[in-house]
């Protein structure tokens, strides 16, 4: 019997799980997904959470609910991998063979590469909303704060979900708003990048928002550390910017296991081929989601787009056939800008967001890169659409894994 | 689009980075650093040297790795090529603008 380990059953390994139960079955194949957790955490909700609008059961569930069955799921912590010897060693002790492997292993949040980012202050004025936990902290932060400066703030890039913290931005404007306490406020995102975002056409669009909710805008900002006595972000060039409140998004990095194992660059990535999603050292292992150094978003529909490619590659793969060299980077990302309404953006490794009509072309219903209310109902959806399509690895009707063209306003 | 640079006809991108290195020269280097307010010493010139080669090789370009090189810490890096050091330096040395982020 041939073994398929997959390493994470977060987003993109409990996709693949389920797509290849279909097609890899006993008694030739065994699949084994590994992962330390005993929930499943949908990540978009921990933007939620600070302002009230989700709780948190609506974004915690059990790991296992989402694993087919007859797949194994192998609980614990993954030690190393020994990819030399298609072994992985957990840190129990235990010893999985593969014949095939699956890394989707995530990024997450690295504060202590920052100065001063995880001191005294950490989740008492400093906060991140990229884990749970730092999500309900600041939810409690900010039931009962009466105002002063709200510094969000990006570390360094790449970031899981770029737009997040832009999101963030607008959220905390319309939450102050309905509390009537938003002249108390004042609202700077701040950013290494050297506008909004990092797209031309995206970037106006954002900009203009931000302008007209009255959020200040601090670009080209390296930070080199947050000093704790006088709360305040200090960057490389000695610019100094105070707060009461520093929502921050810290640098993400891949798991140390990729690092254990030499299997990560820099920021623990593991080096992958962008149209293939093999990895560039070792053929019969595979990468996707955010744990890969793909130049894609690190977001969930990417994972989905993935995962729809990368089921077929492995058919091939164990078939002995040539990879498809198909992904394109596609993402589908709904910002979130506020009172009620959203932007859709949809874009690829070569063709930026621009504005037009989704998923049909000159009809809709969804506005690319405008803001309107049917967006901010599809953002919603998309937690529905996450536990009851998506995990399961459902093809979305009308959107395929390959961004169309049809619809779009490029000049 | 084109742009006449210390004399010559030399292809740029709306942004002003060159879009083929080998119409790149020092004499280009000096006028795109003066337009960044930035007089060109030694150490400078070593830094656009070590870029250059780690574009030549397809290394990334990131803050963190130049930091992390042995070549230059981020302070001096900062303190060479104020504001926005990687997109400054990159200009001048005449290689893509980093694409550090999706
Ligand atoms: C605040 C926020 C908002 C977001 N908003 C959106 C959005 O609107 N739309 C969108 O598409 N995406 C969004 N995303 C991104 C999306 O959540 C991620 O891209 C997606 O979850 C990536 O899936 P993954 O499987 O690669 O990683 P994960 O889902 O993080 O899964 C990784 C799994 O690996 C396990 N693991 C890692 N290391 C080990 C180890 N050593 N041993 C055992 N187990 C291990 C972890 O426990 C985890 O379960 C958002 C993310 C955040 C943080």
């Amino acid at each position: 019997m041939k073994h398929l380990v997959i390493l994470g059953a977060g987003t993109a390994g409990t996709m693949m799980a389920n797509h290849l139960n279909h097609h890899l079955k006993k008694p030739e194949w065994q699949i084994s997904i590994v992962d330390e957790r005993e929930e499943h955490h949908y990540q978009p909700g921990y933007l939620f959470l600070p302002f009230d609008i989700y709780t948190p059961e609506d974004i915690v569930k059990h790991i296992e609910e989402f694993v087919p069955k007859g797949v194994c799921l192998v609980k614990g912590q993954i030690n190393k991998v020994l990819p030399k010897e298609n072994k992985v060693k957990m840190a129990d002790g235990n010893e999985l063979n593969y014949d095939v492997l699956i890394v989707a292993t995530g990024a997450k949040i690295a504060p202590e590469e920052i100065e001063g980012m995880k001191g005294g202050e950490w989740q008492k004025s400093v906060f991140d909303f990229y884990t749970f936990e730092g999500a309900l902290a600041l939810r409690n932060k900010l039931r009962d704060w009466e105002g002063g400066n709200l510094v969000v703030h990006i570390t360094e890039m790449p970031i899981k979900c770029p737009v997040a913290p832009l999101e963030f931005a607008f959220l905390a404007d319309s939450y102050f708003k309905h509390k009537h306490m938003r002249d108390k406020v004042e609202i700077t995102y701040v950013t290494p990048l050297s506008g909004a975002f990092t797209k031309p056409k995206a970037t106006e669009a954002l900009e203009h928002l931000l302008h007209e909710k009255h959020i200040n805008i601090e670009s080209d900002f390296a930070i080199e550390h947050v000093d704790n006595e006088t709360k305040e972000i200090v960057d490389y060039g000695g610019k100094a910017i105070p707060f009461d409140i520093l929502v921050t998004v810290p640098t993400n990095k891949g798991d140390e296991v990729m690092a254990r194992s030499g299997m990560g660059d820099d920021l623990n990535y593991v080096p992958t081929h962008k149209a293939t999603l093999q990895s560039k050292e070792y053929a019969n292992v595979f990468v996707l989601g955010d744990a890969s150094n793909i130049p894609a978003s690190k977001a969930g529909s990417v994972a989905h787009f993935e995962a729809e490619i990368l089921t077929e590659n492995i058919l091939r793969f164990v078939k002995g056939e040539p990879l498809k060299e198909e992904f394109d980077g596609h993402a589908n990302c709904f910002i979130e800008t506020g009172n009620g309404k959203a932007l859709l953006i949809d874009f690829n490794y070569t063709h930026e967001p621009v504005e037009g009509t989704f998923p049909f072309a000159g009809v809709g219903p969804l506005r690319l890169l405008k803001e309107s209310r049917m967006n901010h109902l599809g953002k919603l959806a998309f937690r529905w659409i996450y536990w009851n399509v998506l995990l399961k690895g459902t093809h979305i009707p009308f959107v395929s894994a390959t961004m169309s063209e049809a619809g779009k306003k490029y000049n | 689009m084109e742009k006449t640079i210390a004399g010559k006809t030399i292809a740029v991108n709306e942004e002003g980075y060159l879009t083929d290195f080998k119409q790149w020269d020092k004499s280009i280097a000096d006028v795109l650093a003066a337009e960044a307010e930035i007089n060109l010493s030694p150490r400078h010139w070593e830094i656009l040297g070590y870029l250059q080669n780690e574009y030549k090789n397809e290394v990334p370009l990131s803050i963190r790795k130049i930091g992390k090189s042995g070549v230059v810490d981020i302070k001096e890096f900062y303190q060479l090529f104020p504001k926005a050091p990687l997109k400054t330096a990159t200009k001048i040395a005449g290689i893509p603008k980093p694409a550090s982020c999706i």
